[in-house]
């Protein structure tokens, strides 16, 4: 019992000492709420109005048919017409277009007589999976344009097409990958920060040798300092996955269940990461620098972005090593699948496994690293 | 009269000593400028790629004779596809739900009967759509294997398959469609950013922390000087990581240099500037150290990511978040970098990326001065 109130009076002066500073209490709250919505809305592979410039000496009106699909599309968004092709050229030089389209003069002629007609494209290579993303949108524009000229002057149709069916997400709206990713991502960042400082900061203050001559033993110091950490990373959470089922309107088709003990894992493991390299740091600027080591590589290698399954062996072995790769399996799984907790066993004991070693870790080195 | 010049030239001497000695004595400011940049690039070069490789297809044939031989053969001889052969949908399904198969081809058993008949024989195409962006790029090879089976089958009865439009395109830049030389440019930016802003981020917090700052004052240092300082080092620590890494993206990772090193450095020394300016602006702002390292997380590592279009493409977020993106000062520089490392010197794109740089580089001192005066008083 006195365990438990000398424990519940450290948990209350943790909070204090995180939340008296009306700075550091903003730091906690405004910027989660802020990142949310603008990397929600920035964080995108989709393409609206990539900027089009052409060059079209034709003077027939299938050029012109073609060209108004290409505008009617929302992905593209044509900047002009320019008079020769030097000047597309340019455009594309200077990043003013990112796709340049270049008609031959006898385009509708040759279609309207059955023959075929070369259309050039060139793409902006600088940010390459922009230009294959765009090229993929030209090319079904395209597809739809050829069977219809094929079908008016009586080409062959095509013997077989492609019926492309996209589970999860029938519309490939990339937001629904990131958003979800986001949840995983913010708390990440806050509940580091917190912990990674929380030690540091008591030893370059002094405070840290008082805490240890009190009653208190090791592991309620650790116990005390984690649950701040838990408890904002599991408010922030809520309030994230609300913003993003009410207002980016991702579908939340599993089961909260599944989805709240995920993310408790998740975080107890990134208390124990921050922990550690609180423990581990004399001052606070080497406990910041640790929490970026671990942070950058972290997001890096978890699938946020850029999927694990195209880096090299080696380096999808170290992602076994990032609970935020188990964490957005799970979010992503839940939100878009509707996972249940079942299928994400595999992903629930990582993020254990990590959090009680690190725990243990950071409990040793609290004890151990004395100065 | 020039005794005043002498004596702020010796006072900045001093300042500049004690920096440096500062930065000697902990060895964490040597290992954010010479090490985190080696190792964040290593790490990132290699695990950052958007180039999807051994795509696990499964081709579901119902019935296997000449026709679906030979379209499931087209995806077999495909370098991005890891294929696996099923009779029935389900188990290919099974496989798609647990992810065991990134997509599946479903070629049923009247396909052969269809292709004879009038009108197209539909081939069924089943990705998982979570991660939409390798759902799509994984589309995009599906629809070039039947693109060129087409063409294969057209021939074989006899008559060429004449796509109306035949689409000449290229890619520019980058023929080779390797998104490592677009990412590894912009990895530079992200580390300089990164690095510059931690290395500087915390020195005047702490400063005002342990009460050395009122120290500080007391001496006849005039506060530009100490400004300068505190850049002097940090600019030229901050300067050989970023030859480091610009080393590494050469010659490990062999991204092309079409631009000019001349350029290059004047653009990093630059970038430099205004990201060793952003963390002593956030250093002099936040006043503790837990605030300026919050700070210093959450306005340099995720915005840089994330908005400077080094992966996400700016053009394409709406015009509100467009406008923030001209606050990331990463936004320029990766746009810099990215022209001067594939396609070269063109000062269209260079010159108004240089001058935002430097226009931001002007602004972050004038607060500074503002801010570093107001204390004084």
């Amino acid at each position: 019992m006195n365990a438990l109130l000398q424990l519940l009076a450290l948990i209350r002066k943790e909070f204090l000492a995180l939340l008296r500073d009306p700075r550091s209490r903003f730091v906690l709250i405004g910027p989660p709420i802020i990142q949310l919505l603008v990397f929600g809305y920035g964080a995108t592979f989709d393409l609206n109005d990539v900027p089009v410039a052409v060059y079209n000496p034709d003077r027939g009106a299938l050029s012109r048919q073609l060209l108004a699909r290409v505008e009617g599309s929302p992905a593209f968004h044509l900047i002009g017409e320019v008079e020769s092709e030097g000047h597309l050229r340019r455009l594309v030089d200077e990043r003013k277009a990112m796709l340049a389209l270049s008609f031959r003069s006898d385009f509708s002629r040759n279609l309207e007589q059955g023959r075929s007609a070369p259309l050039q494209a060139i793409l902006d290579g600088r940010n390459s999976n922009s230009a294959l993303i765009a090229l993929g949108y030209l090319r079904n524009i395209l597809i739809e344009f050829d069977q219809e000229v094929a079908a008016r002057h009586n080409g062959p149709p095509l013997p077989a097409v492609l019926k492309v069916r996209a589970w999860h997400n029938a519309n490939l709206a990339s937001r629904w990958f990131i958003v979800p990713g986001i949840v995983g991502l913010l708390l990440l960042v806050v509940t580091l920060v917190v912990t990674a400082l929380s030690i540091a900061r008591e030893r370059e203050a002094g405070t840290f040798d008082q805490l240890l001559v009190t009653p208190l033993n090791p592991w309620q110091i650790l116990v005390g300092k984690s649950v701040p950490g838990l408890l904002i990373g599991l408010l922030e959470a809520t309030f994230i996955i609300a913003v993003a089922v009410l207002w980016f309107e991702v579908p939340l088709r599993g089961s909260l269940g599944a989805l709240y003990f995920g993310l408790l894992l998740f975080l107890l493991s990134i208390v124990g990461v921050g922990l550690m390299i609180s423990a581990i740091s004399v001052t606070q600027q080497q406990a910041l620098l640790g929490a970026f080591l671990f942070l950058i590589p972290a997001v890096i290698l978890s699938g946020f972005a850029t999927p694990i399954a195209n880096m090299p062996e080696v380096v999808q072995w170290l992602s076994y090593l990032d609970p935020l790769r188990y964490a957005l399996v799970i979010v992503r799984s839940v939100f878009l699948e509707g996972a249940d907790a079942s299928l994400l066993l595999h992903q629930y004991w990582p993020m254990a496994l990590i959090g009680g070693i690190s725990l243990l870790a950071a409990d040793w080195l609290a004890r151990h690293r004395m100065y | 009269m020039n005794l005043p010049g002498r004596d702020s030239r010796r006072r900045l001497h001093g300042m500049v000593r004690k920096e440096w000695l500062q930065i000697l004595r902990d060895p964490s400011s040597i290992a954010i400028a010479f090490v985190l940049p080696v190792v964040l690039l290593f790490l990132f070069g290699y695990g950052v790629s958007l180039d999807a490789k051994d795509i696990r297809l499964g081709l579901v044939i119902e019935h296997m004779d000449d026709q679906s031989r030979d379209l499931a053969g087209a995806f077999v001889r495909s370098r991005f596809f890891q294929p696996h052969y099923y009779r029935d949908i389900q188990p290919a399904q099974q496989a798609l739900t647990e992810r065991r198969l990134d997509g599946i081809i479903w070629l049923r058993n009247n396909f052969s009967r269809r292709l004879q008949q009038p009108g197209p024989a539909p081939i069924g195409v089943l990705v998982n759509g979570i991660d939409a962006n390798q759902a799509r790029i994984t589309g995009g090879y599906i629809q070039g294997v039947w693109f060129g089976w087409l063409e294969k089958y057209a021939r074989a009865q006899g008559h060429k398959l004449d796509a109306p439009v035949q689409l000449e395109q290229r890619v520019w830049f980058n023929p080779a469609v390797n998104s490592r030389y677009f990412l590894v440019p912009g990895l530079i930016a992200i580390i300089m950013t990164l690095i510059g802003s931690l290395l500087t981020s915390m020195v005047i917090a702490r400063e005002w922390e342990r009460g050395t700052m009122e120290a500080m004052m007391a001496t006849p240092l005039r506060i530009p000087e100490v400004l300068a300082g505190k850049l002097i080092p940090y600019f030229v620590l901050g300067m050989f990581g970023m030859l480091l890494t610009v080393a590494l993206a050469l010659w490990l990772f062999q991204v092309p240099l079409h631009g000019s090193f001349a350029t290059l450095f004047l653009a990093s020394a630059l970038f430099m500037l205004v990201a060793l300016a952003m963390g002593l602006l956030i250093s002099i702002v936040a006043k503790n150290q837990f605030v300026a390292g919050q700070i210093a997380i959450i306005v340099t590592f995720l915005p840089a990511f994330i908005l400077s279009g080094f992966i996400f493409d700016i053009g394409s977020m709406p015009a509100p978040i467009q406008v923030i993106t001209y606050l990331v000062p990463a936004r320029y520089f990766v746009a810099i970098a990215q022209t001067l490392f594939l396609a070269g010197d063109i000062w269209p794109v260079i010159l108004p990326n240089l001058g935002a740089m430097a226009l931001m580089l002007l602004i972050f001192m004038a607060i500074i001065r503002r801010k570093a005066n107001k204390r004084i008083a």
